[in-house]
């Protein structure tokens, strides 16, 4: 199970603007409800994460944060401005990379950037010193004069990053910004998205990888079947669910049986001759079944404690995600 | 920014980044040029004869059906070029960078204005290298003066505006290149239908409304008038009237599609 890294961004203080606001955001497609009454609320500076199984409704949430569709019903404020009635006040003060890339294929990666510098209308020198910057940035100056379509999935996801910065957006919409990438690219993504925090960019992260809100974000919100289920930092969310246990492991049968008759409170798992004994983890819980299994004179052949983490959350909140009619992400 | 410079200026960037696709990847627009040139060829040289033979009573030689045909050429190379245009509307449409675009603080319509005007470009572009190897096999407008030139120009930048708009919301409502194309089927068939390469009254009589109440008919009709002089009477209206009814259908049937709610 996974190390727990405390984020690296500070969290705001009650006093910091709130960059994304929503109160009841609802979204069906046919008979189909995508989004059943979202509440959020997100301070100026922070990362929050949307955390859910394929088909909570992630990727319809940024696509209504973003003006991409209009919600069916609900509330959604972005940098102050309202998604329905100010969609330019909102656009003008995001950046959006979504799941599915969004650069344009058929030209080079250093004209996605004019292109881009273009539409943020700055001149022609100031978009030559933006692309320029950012290319370096994101280690794609040797590939600037390559088409687009050529470039490896990380590469096109750096682009699509670089892209979205060009107009220096105070709050970033990342739709999945690690699927599909390899453990290399995965990391210089994190590493990315934290540099970004550093600048006071407010970061709306959508995954469905647990470690990664884990690792990333300030606050993190699980969504399942259209509804929030939980919502806090790492911490909090692991305290929703027991899951702490220590594990014992044998190799001698006689000895598996020995500890445990003696410790009956645990756990059996008779094929792989372990035990399971829910536990804090605290030193004197630890001492305590040592010392049972002194008593009886066994020795584990391992010992491992387990602390609940977001794993444990994930499923204890999305615990009816295999039924057989799981909704399929919807695409854009 | 007041919104017409914004629309402006966002407009000619989408237009930059469509003639920079049309010049990297010219196949596409080289193939839909084969189609006229081909045709222009298969009639005159293949067909000639005979077809000659049903014009003007007979007698007729080659080279009053090359003047029959190449203003209908002409105005089929724009209905090939705008299939295309439909095509390459669908494929961005399905491309990520549309979906950037929409969330972009950028003037709406820009997106399509540039494919708009990047195909009208390119139809006026195929038009000149058609009616280059027309000229070459023999094609003369002598007689027109520099206003009907002026004139004649005028109509086919309309007509390519009218059926490019058409174009753009077959492409839009199109899933993927192929329906594009399938649905653009019209905008080549038409002017096979059209008098395009024999006069109507030739057709048969149940056919000849199906010629008649179509816009290439009166386009081509207009087009042969000014190059060459023959009678116009009320086609030139009726062209002119197609083409802007067309444009304006086109531009709120596309500008609709492409504000509603991507699926």
């Amino acid at each position: 199970m996974g190390s727990l890294v405390m984020p690296t961004s500070k969290l705001s203080g009650p006093q910091s603007p709130t960059a994304v606001s929503t109160i009841g955001l609802r979204k069906s497609y046919g008979d189909k409800t995508v989004l059943d009454g979202i509440d959020l609320h997100i301070p100026a500076g922070s990362v929050f994460a949307l955390l859910g199984p394929n088909g909570a409704g992630k990727t319809t949430t940024v696509q209504i944060l973003s003006t991409l569709i209009t919600a069916d019903a609900g509330q959604a404020q972005v940098a102050g401005h309202d998604v329905a009635t100010s969609p330019d006040g909102v656009r003008a003060a995001i950046g959006v990379t979504g799941q599915f890339s969004a650069v344009d294929g058929l030209i080079t990666g250093e004209e996605n950037m004019l292109l881009m510098a273009d539409l943020h209308h700055l001149s022609k020198r100031e978009g030559r010193r933006v692309t320029a910057d950012l290319l370096a940035r994101f280690d794609l100056t040797e590939a600037a004069k390559k088409p687009a379509s050529t470039y490896s999935g990380g590469m096109k996801r750096r682009l699509d990053i670089a892209m979205t910065l060009v107009g220096d957006p105070r709050i970033i919409f990342l739709d999945e910004p690690t699927t599909g990438l390899d453990p290399r690219s995965r990391h210089n993504m994190w590493q990315i998205i934290r540099e970004l925090v550093s600048d006071g960019v407010t970061v709306f992260l959508t995954t469905q990888y647990l470690d990664e809100a884990d690792e990333l974000a300030d606050r993190i919100a699980v969504l399942n079947n259209g509804k929030i289920a939980a919502e806090g930092t790492a911490g909090e969310l692991k305290r929703l669910v027991p899951g702490g246990h220590v594990r014992l492991r044998f190799t001698d049968p006689a000895a598996y049986q020995a500890a445990a008759s003696a410790l009956r409170e645990a756990t059996r798992h008779d094929e792989s001759l372990t035990l399971q004994i829910p536990s804090g983890g605290s030193q004197r819980e630890l001492r305590s079944i040592l010392d049972w299994l002194d008593a009886v004179d066994v020795e584990a052949d391992e010992l491992t404690v387990h602390t609940p983490d977001l794993d444990d959350v994930f499923f204890a909140l999305t615990g009816d995600a295999g039924t057989p009619e799981q909704p399929k992400e919807m695409a854009r | 920014m007041s919104s017409l410079s914004l629309a402006l200026r966002d407009s000619s960037t989408m237009l930059r980044r469509n003639l920079l696709h049309a010049r990297r990847y010219p196949s596409l627009t080289l193939n839909l040029l084969l189609t006229p040139i081909m045709m222009l060829l298969l009639f005159v040289y293949v067909f000639g004869d005979v077809m000659s033979a049903g014009i003007g009573g007979g007698g007729a030689d080659r080279s009053a059906y090359i003047a029959y045909l190449v203003p209908g050429i002409l105005l089929m190379t724009i209905g090939g070029t705008v299939v295309g245009t439909a095509v390459s509307v669908s494929n961005d449409m399905t491309e990520g960078i549309i979906a950037r675009f929409r969330t972009m603080a950028i003037h709406r319509g820009s997106v399509l204005v540039g494919h708009v005007v990047g195909s009208v470009l390119q139809s006026i572009a195929s038009v000149v290298l058609v009616g280059a190897v027309a000229v070459a096999i023999g094609f003369r407008s002598t007689d027109a003066t520099a206003l009907e030139w002026l004139a004649a120009f005028g109509l086919l930048v309309l007509f390519a505006l009218a059926l490019t708009w058409i174009a753009v919301g077959m492409g839009l409502v199109s899933p993927n290149a192929e329906a594009a194309s399938n649905n653009a089927l019209p905008m080549i068939l038409l002017p096979l239908l059209s008098s395009a390469f024999v006069p109507i009254d030739s057709m048969p009589g149940w056919f000849q409304p199906i010629a008649e109440y179509q816009p290439f008919t009166p386009a081509i009709e207009t087009l042969r008038g000014l190059l060459l002089g023959t009678e116009i009477g009320n086609n030139g209206w009726l062209a002119v009237a197609w083409c802007l009814g067309l444009a304006v259908l086109g531009y709120f049937w596309s500008t609709s599609k492409f504000n509603s709610d991507p699926k």
